[in-house]
Parts: C-alpha cells; sequence; structure tokens
C-alpha cells in the first residue's frame, strides 16, 4: 500500500506542491503506517475488565445478570418518544438518545442495530484524553518483560468475512433499513427537517391507493402475523409462561383472541421510487476518528431520515473512496469500513458520474449526493475535481458536502476542498444546487449535525 | 422472592457459630432469600435492594458496559444488602456444601460491613426499611408534583457522585480538642510561613519554644507565648483578625450545599423538593463505602470462606467440587483483574508479615536482603493484624501500603500490555511491567475515583453558584458538562458556574515525539439554559 501511495505522492510532487501541501500529505502517509496504534486504541475498549465487573451472584452461583425487562424491551419507541416530548414540553432537552450502531459479536456478517438509550450526565473523569499508551491490566504467571502470552483474534476487517454474496448482503440491508426507519422518525420527530418533497421534485410522491394497511384488534380482513406474535408473547410474558433463559414451547401459549390483529382495508399513499441519494465519503488515513465518526453519523441519520420519508422506496447507493473509488453494496458496508490510504477526491464522484451515464438515473429519478470529507485532497489545484462537479451538478438535484476537519487544522484555516469549491465560484452560480458545511469534527453535538443536514438540503 | 427453607436457615445458623469462634463478629439477625430469573429482573435494576424508589431510567436501557462503574456509586449485583438484618440472595437449586461456602463468604461480607470504619455512616441504619420509606415518600410526591419528581431525582442524582462521603466519615469520630487553637494554626500555618516567611529552622525555634512552654505551665502556654509573639510581630492580631473572618469552612458537598442554601429550594412551594433531595443524597451515600472496599471486602470473604470450609467437617465428599469453584473464583487469572484474586493474596500477605514481625520498625531499617529474607520474629501476630486490616483499610489504603515488589514476585504478577500484529489481524497481550510500582498504578487507576467538586462561597451568591473543579490529573468528559449544569441551574433557581481545567492536546509536529498537554483553565457558566465556556 505505502508503495503506491509513494508512488502517486511522487506524481503530485512533480506539479511543485506548496509546503503546506506537501506537509498535509506526508501527514496522511505517516497517518497510514500509524494504522497499527490505531486499531489497537479501536480494539482495546473491548477486552478489559474492571474490579467491578465481578460479583458473587455469578462468581460462585452463576447467576447471569439479566439484559433488560421482557416487557419494556417490547416497549415500543413510541412509548418512549412521548415520555421525552413531555420533557421538552416541560423546557429540559431530551433524554432518549438517537440509536446507537452496535456491531456485531459472533457472526461475521455485520448487523446494525438501533437501540433506544440514554445516559445520565453527571461531573466525571475522562481518561481518554492523556492515556495514549493504554494503561495495561492485571496478569499474572511465567514470563519475562516483553513476553507475548496470549493471542486473541482482532475484530474481522468489514468485507472480509465470509459469504458476502448477494443474498447475505441484501438481508443485512433489510436489517438496516428497517431499524433506519426507526431512527428516522425519532429524527423527524425531533428536528422536525424539511420535507424533500418541497425541493422541486419533478413528480409528486404521492398517488392515493387502497391497501390492507390498518390495524385492527380482534376482527378484520388478514391476520397480521408479526403484530399478533407480538401481542401473543407479551400477554403470556405477563402470564409467566415465556420466562427469559429458559426455553418455552409454542405449545403452551395462551392464546387471546384479542391478541389476533389484523389488518383492514384503508387509503394510503402510494409510493414510487423516484429518487436516487448517493452517499460518498473519504476514507483515506487522515479521516480516522472524529471526522469518520461525524461523516458517518450525520450520514446515517439523513439515511435513516430518507427511510422514513420515502417509507424505504429511496434507491440509495454508496460510494467510498481514498486515492481510489469504489462502490459498496449497503450501508453497513458504507458505515463501518475501516479508513484506507492516501486522498483524491475526484475519483469518487468520477464513479458517481459513471454510474449515472450508465443507468440513465436521471432519465427517471431526482438524484441526490451527499459527500463527507476532512477537506484534504493531495490534487491540490482541484481541477479534475472542479470539473467533475461540473459535470455531477448538471443531472444532480442536490449536492451536499460536508467538510469534517481534523482537530489539527486550525478553525480559520479552509481546506483544500473547500479552497477549490470555493474559488470555483461554484457555490454561488449553483446556490441552488450545491450546498457546503464545515465544521471541527471534534466534539460536535447531535444538534450541530442535524443543523448541518439542515444546511444541505435547505 | 421467599425466605430459604427452615432446614437450610439451620444450617446457617450452624455456619454463624463457627464463624463467631474464628473471631468474626456480626448481628444476629439476617435474612436469606430464594431469588429467581424474574426476580433477578426486578432486582438488577435497583441494586438488589427491593425496595429503592421507583424511577424511569430503571426502565431504559443506560449507557452500557465499560465506565459504568465510573458513573454511579455502587456495585449492581451484590449477593448481600448492608442493611440491619442484613439480607442475602441464593439460587433454589444449590446443593447444601455449596451453600454452607457461600454462608461462610456471605457472613465475612456482614462482619465486614459491621465492623469496617468505612461503613461507620451505615451502622445504624436498616437500610432496606428506610429505603421502602422513601419509596413510599418519593411515590406519594409523585402523585402529588408528577413527573416534577422525576426531574428533582434525576438532577439530584446528576450530582450523586460527589456527596462528600469522606468529609461526613471523617467527621464522625473526629476529636476537635486535638486540634490547636485557631490562634496556634494560623501563627504557625499561615503567619509564619506565607506572611512573615521566616526560614524553617526559625519555625523549629518557635515550636520548640511553645512546646517548652506547654510542658511547663499548660494552662497558661498559648498566652505567654502570644506575648512575646505579639511583641515582636505587632501586625500578628490585626491579621489574624482579618483572616478568621475571611475563612469559613468550604463546602465540599455540592448537594448538600444546594439543598441548605438554594434560593429556589428555600419557596414554600419547593420545599418538597429538598425531601427528594435527601433521598438521593442519602442513597448516594449508603453505597459509598461499598464501592471504597471491593477488593478489601471480596478478598475478606475469600480468606473466610476457604478457611471456614476446609476445616467444617460438612467439606467431607465435596472436597473436589469445592475445589473447582473455590479456585474458579480466587484464582489469579493469566490476564485481567479479579477483586477475589487479588483481595484475598493482599490479605494473605499481610498476614504472612505480620505473623514473621515484619510490620515493623525493625525489619524496615534492615537494608542486606538476606537479612530481610531471614527475618522471622515468629510473633504470630498475623490473625490480629489482617482484623485490624478489616477494621481500617480501604481498596486503596491495602493496594497503596502493601503492593509491594514482594507481593507482586510471590505471585508472578504483571502488568499485561497488548499491541496489533497488523499482518495476522491479532491482538497479542505481552508482560509489560513486572514492577511493583507500575502493578500499583495499574490497580489505583482502576478504582473507583469520582471527581471532587466543591463550592466557593466567596464567589456563591443567591444569584451565583460557584462551584470548583478540584484538578487531579484528568479532565471531566466535556459533552456531559452542559447537561448537568442544566439541571444544577433548576435546583439553584439562578445562574450557575463550574470552574475546572481542560487539557489540550497539541499534536507533535514530528510522528516521533510525544503530543503535549496543555492545561487551561476553563470557566462554564449557565444561565437561563444557555450554556457558555470562557478562558480563565
Amino acid at each position: 500500500m505505502s508503495k503506491y501511495l509513494n508512488h502517486i505522492f511522487e506524481k503530485y510532487l512533480n506539479r511543485e506542491l506548496s509546503e503546506q501541501d506537501k506537509a498535509v500529505i506526508l501527514n496522511e502517509m505517516q497517518a497510514c503506517k500509524n494504522l497499527e496504534a490505531i486499531e489497537q486504541e479501536y480494539n482495546k475498549a473491548s477486552s478489559k475488565t474492571s474490579f467491578y465487573d465481578f460479583h458473587d451472584l455469578l462468581a460462585f452461583q452463576q447467576f447471569i445478570p439479566p439484559g433488560m425487562d421482557l416487557i419494556s424491551a417490547l416497549k415500543t419507541l413510541d412509548e418512549l418518544l412521548e415520555q421525552d416530548k413531555k420533557r421538552e414540553e416541560d423546557g429540559f432537552p431530551r433524554r432518549i438518545r438517537l440509536g446507537k450502531l452496535v456491531r456485531p459479536s459472533k457472526t461475521d456478517k455485520g448487523k446494525v442495530v438501533v437501540v433506544p438509550s440514554t445516559t445520565e450526565p453527571k461531573f466525571y473523569h475522562d481518561d481518554s484524553v492523556t492515556e495514549e499508551e493504554e494503561s495495561g491490566e492485571g496478569g499474572a504467571g511465567e514470563g519475562e518483560e516483553g513476553d507475548v502470552i496470549g493471542e486473541q483474534q482482532a475484530q474481522p476487517q468489514p468485507g472480509e468475512g465470509e459469504g458476502q454474496g448477494a443474498g447475505e448482503g441484501d438481508s443485512s440491508d433489510h436489517d438496516v433499513t428497517s431499524e433506519a426507519y426507526d431512527l428516522g422518525k425519532i429524527i423527524t420527530e425531533k428536528f422536525s427537517l424539511p420535507n424533500l418533497k418541497d425541493k422541486g421534485k419533478k413528480r409528486s410522491f404521492t398517488k392515493y391507493t387502497y391497501d390492507l394497511t390498518d390495524r385492527n384488534r380482534g376482527f378484520g380482513q388478514i391476520l397480521d402475523k408479526k403484530a399478533t406474535l407480538r401481542r401473543l408473547v407479551k400477554t403470556n410474558i405477563m402470564l409467566g409462561r415465556i420466562k427469559q433463559n429458559e426455553p418455552f414451547s409454542p405449545d403452551n401459549m395462551l392464546l387471546n383472541p384479542q391478541d389476533m390483529v389484523f389488518r383492514i382495508l384503508s387509503r394510503e399513499k402510494d409510493f414510487e421510487t423516484q429518487a436516487v441519494v448517493f452517499f460518498l465519503r473519504d476514507y483515506s488515513g487522515s479521516m480516522q476518528g472524529d471526522p469518520t465518526q461525524l461523516v458517518t453519523t450525520q450520514h446515517l441519520l439523513i439515511y435513516s431520515w430518507l427511510m422514513y420519508q420515502y417509507q424505504n422506496n429511496v434507491v440509495t447507493r454508496f460510494i467510498l473512496h481514498d486515492t481510489e473509488a469504489k462502490e459498496v453494496p449497503d450501508f453497513y458496508t458504507y458505515y463501518s469500513s475501516q479508513v484506507a490510504g492516501g486522498t483524491r477526491v475526484a475519483p469518487a464522484f468520477k464513479l458517481m458520474n459513471k454510474i449515472v451515464e450508465e443507468e440513465q438515473l436521471q432519465v427517471d429519478y431526482n438524484i441526490y449526493v451527499f459527500y463527507g470529507t476532512d477537506g484534504d485532497d493531495w490534487d491540490s489545484d482541484g481541477k479534475e475535481l472542479i470539473e467533475t462537479l461540473k459535470q455531477t451538478l448538471t443531472f444532480a438535484n442536490r449536492l451536499g458536502i460536508t467538510v469534517a476537519k481534523n482537530a489539527w487544522t486550525p478553525d480559520s484555516k479552509t481546506t483544500t476542498v473547500e479552497k477549490n469549491i470555493i474559488d470555483s465560484g461554484l457555490l454561488k452560480e449553483r446556490a441552488d444546487l450545491l450546498k457546503m458545511d464545515a465544521m471541527v469534527a471534534t466534539g460536535v453535538s447531535e444538534e450541530r449535525i442535524i443543523e448541518g443536514i439542515k444546511k444541505l438540503v435547505s | 422472592m421467599e425466605l430459604i427453607d427452615q432446614r437450610t436457615k439451620k444450617i446457617m445458623e450452624e455456619c454463624k457459630v463457627r464463624a463467631r469462634d474464628a473471631g468474626l463478629s456480626f448481628d444476629n439477625e439476617t435474612l436469606e432469600y430464594i431469588v429467581t430469573n424474574k426476580d433477578m429482573v426486578d432486582l438488577s435494576p435497583k441494586v438488589m435492594i427491593p425496595t429503592l424508589y421507583d424511577y424511569w431510567v430503571h426502565d431504559v436501557e443506560v449507557l452500557k458496559g465499560h465506565g459504568k462503574y465510573k458513573l454511579y456509586p455502587n456495585n449492581p449485583y451484590e449477593t448481600v444488602i448492608n442493611s440491619r438484618p442484613a439480607i442475602s440472595f441464593y439460587n433454589d437449586n444449590n446443593p447444601d456444601w455449596m451453600n454452607i461456602m457461600i454462608f461462610y463468604h456471605v457472613l465475612a461480607h456482614i462482619d465486614f460491613f459491621q465492623n469496617n470504619k468505612m461503613f461507620e455512616n451505615t451502622w445504624n441504619d436498616d437500610f432496606v426499611g428506610k429505603a421502602l420509606a422513601d419509596k413510599r415518600l418519593i411515590a406519594n410526591l409523585r402523585s402529588e408534583h408528577g413527573r416534577w419528581v422525576d426531574y428533582v431525582i434525576e438532577f439530584s442524582r446528576s450530582i450523586d457522585n460527589i456527596v462528600g462521603y469522606f468529609d461526613y466519615i471523617s467527621a464522625l469520630n473526629y476529636n476537635t480538642k486535638l486540634d490547636p487553637t485557631a490562634a496556634i494554626t494560623f501563627y504557625f500555618d499561615v503567619f509564619l510561613q506565607e506572611i512573615v516567611k521566616v526560614p524553617g529552622h526559625e519555625i523549629f525555634k518557635e515550636i520548640e519554644r511553645y512546646n517548652n512552654l506547654r510542658d511547663s505551665n499548660k494552662e497558661q502556654a498559648e498566652s505567654l507565648f502570644f506575648s512575646e509573639v505579639k511583641s515582636k510581630y505587632p501586625e500578628f492580631q490585626a491579621k489574624f483578625e482579618k483572616h478568621s473572618n475571611k475563612r469559613e469552612k468550604e463546602f465540599v458537598d455540592v448537594l448538600q450545599f444546594i439543598h441548605d442554601n438554594s434560593p429556589f429550594l428555600r419557596k414554600e412551594s419547593n420545599s418538597w423538593m429538598k425531601l427528594v433531595m435527601n433521598v438521593v443524597r442519602n442513597t448516594s451515600l449508603y453505597f459509598q463505602p461499598q464501592i471504597r472496599t471491593k477488593i478489601i471486602n471480596e478478598g475478606w470473604a475469600s480468606y473466610w470462606h476457604d478457611k471456614l470450609f476446609r476445616s467444617d467437617p460438612r467439606i467431607a465428599g465435596h472436597e473436589i467440587g469445592y475445589a473447582k469453584l473455590n479456585a474458579g473464583v480466587t484464582a489469579l487469572r493469566r490476564v485481567g483483574l479479579n477483586p477475589y484474586a487479588i483481595g484475598l493474596r493482599l490479605i494473605e500477605h499481610v498476614e504472612n508479615l505480620a505473623n514473621k514481625g515484619q510490620i515493623s520498625r525493625d525489619f524496615q531499617v534492615l537494608d542486606s536482603f538476606q537479612a530481610k529474607e531471614n527475618f522471622d520474629r515468629k510473633t504470630g501476630k498475623g490473625q490480629e493484624t489482617i482484623f485490624e486490616l478489616r477494621k481500617h483499610f480501604s481498596d486503596f489504603t491495602l493496594i497503596n501500603s502493601y503492593v509491594s515488589q514482594d507481593f507482586v514476585d510471590e505471585h508472578n504478577l504483571f502488568v499485561v500490555g497488548q499491541h496489533l500484529d497488523q499482518s495476522r489481524n491479532v491482538i497479542q497481550y505481552y508482560v509489560k511491567s513486572r514492577k511493583a510500582a507500575d502493578y500499583k498504578k495499574m490497580l489505583i487507576d482502576s478504582l473507583y475515583h469520582p471527581p471532587r467538586i466543591s463550592v466557593n462561597k466567596a464567589k456563591t451568591s443567591d444569584e451565583n453558584l460557584y462551584m470548583v473543579h478540584h484538578f487531579e490529573g484528568k479532565q471531566l468528559i466535556q459533552q456531559f458538562v452542559p447537561d448537568t449544569l442544566l439541571g444544577l441551574e433548576f435546583l439553584w433557581g439562578g445562574q450557575v458556574q463550574l470552574e475546572t481545567t481542560d487539557i489540550v492536546v497539541q499534536k507533535p509536529q514530528n510522528q516521533n515525539e510525544k503530543p503535549k498537554y496543555e492545561l487551561r483553565k476553563v470557566l462554564y457558566t449557565i444561565k437561563d439554559k444557555k450554556v457558555t465556556k470562557q478562558n480563565l
């Protein structure tokens, strides 16, 4: 990899780089070399044990602390949100946090789960700042200082797992989609994002049809098996027929006729897929940490919100780039791919333009593009990028660029990408199509991220 | 939840007799409950205390996993509840021999709760009963004030890790008679050192003069002493008076300070909030000693279950089962920290030192390695010493006093480091250090330690609550500061300020250099729910 980077670097050197640009590139190449240390940081949180993880119940009597109360696990987001809404009315910020994405633990297939959670804010110590080296933990037994005493498989690299075939990819995509749908519900309620519909779509998204979508308990036209099972399980938990950590047989479950949920005929909006959304992001070495976090979070929010607003009817495409660009099959891969090499922005847009052209997407779809970067671009004059962007703007309904600056980039300094885009005049020329938002990526609040989205879609 | 059956209770009573004979002391009454998994579902959010007040956060998933202990002054799943009578929990299908072993473990915990000085604030409480009263109180308030009760709980809990536990506990037994008078303290500690700035030997001379006077005439010593001081430093009296006017005791306990002084809570219509704050504060205070004695307490209990069960004839036929269970709990792990293992070994280490008379000046002044190794007075003071240890020590003092190179070497302990082998995508664990100092630091770093925050009374008024975070090398989690301040602003009813220290990381220019850290004093201010931050 580094050989290849050197090659590109030399190519750019021939173009007479300024000292500053050179430093940026060198910095990034070093960042790639330091991946080892970074990876270590990334992996260490998972394995350390603390004194306070131990307790007598587990140690002597093998009590496994229960995960979650079964009934509250069945609680829907709506109930939590209802409670949270009241908080806001009382003048306090909401406490239910946007879902978190939980990585896979056992299987190598990625699954994204949205967990509503809360925190109790307190004053307490932050260990993360000064503990550059891990503080270590305890051990006992033979071995000289420096001896390796054991190994553990690090987290599998996304994409390296087996069976990333089409079928698997689809199913995991589905998981993301349905969870993201839930997440989207929170966002729109919480922040009242403007609807894309108001953005001058080519055609209206809505027409009405009649469909079996309304739910009714007790009678109806078609039994909703999933909803019925949910109620059934709930009833049987309350009756004590389903216990945690114990196998149960469906034979023992009681069926209350009131638990049967049916679908009945109702008027529905009919959605047609008319929008393609491209998510592009930089995953080069310098993106490590906060910038990646910010960009992926923001794109997750946008994605979730689209899923909700358009009822899973938006087509999404994902492109990652370092010095090269590649399309990845699903949001999970997009979200969780580890940082790779150096940075060239143009190839990502080129790839997208190519996809649009080959598939003639602009004929049938509104095209939205969201791009996230830390602002570095080895191609410092940006000619190639601007040319490509101009081409993109011929078909895109909106191109939203987020620049998540690294902490070491001074606030005032405009990054290469920003500079090139501003200099090109495109921001003014195509103000209706192109939006850009820049912020320092460290310690950014959820509100700021949402504000960023508003800016991008305004 | 039901009590254990009579037959099992009888076994417990037999264990109590043997434990007492061995020197443990505890109240006669105890309650033992059988818990099922369903009970655990109800108990675990309530820290195993069935009567703890209800609070909605208990029902939601709270920030999971690592670092959780830093937020909460409690261990979530204890077998034994430090209450009067003490309560303990059991599986309903434990074999008898296992119950006997666990009973010994439990009895040693109860002995620890009821004798260790750190727990002195809990000695007179039937906590479970008190919690029930609190729970009812809060339920009543809730029927009247609705969800506002939950806000007050929430905001009080946001500083329930800063309840001045050590100040509270040290005040319990503090003998003020031992303090010199205010004038003497001021003269030696402040006046000579900070105002006149006399050299050290003169201070010692003055101390000697004072002590001589005391020896000859205890009653008159002070006035005689100061008559000379006043002739030598005529300004002393004025300085002293000025100083004593200015100097008032700083409140460390922010929660209590707000409770006592908040203009908002002073209002008649808000006085119920104080009741809620009291509940939260007392609950937190109750848990404070527990989280500060995890290692020594588990070590103590493991020491006794092993000693008592192995000498109990009822072990017959279950030696292997016991050995397996015991090893599972107390064996040192190749990698990982285990409070049972470390605690047990430290207690045995102290017992061993004391048996040889090595906890003595005679031993400490030896410099020959050989002489130290052979030092054995055969004092037989081991048992007595560990009972003292159990009375006076906490995790920190135990580790800080007794983790020595000898201890580390004896048990082959080391600090584990880890690094990633990128080419093979495996994490490698390696022996990072076998030095006692490193090992001790690693242990101490992993102990519970909330930040120390106090109220600056001079800068505090009805319109402004001014808090100071005493920096100990770690900044506060910045993301939580504004939200916490929001709650405090509500409770104070006005502007709240927090002075703290941020660590600013300066990225090194050169990759081989270490990053530099700059400490920056900052002041957070919240007014009308708007938080601002400025450099000081």
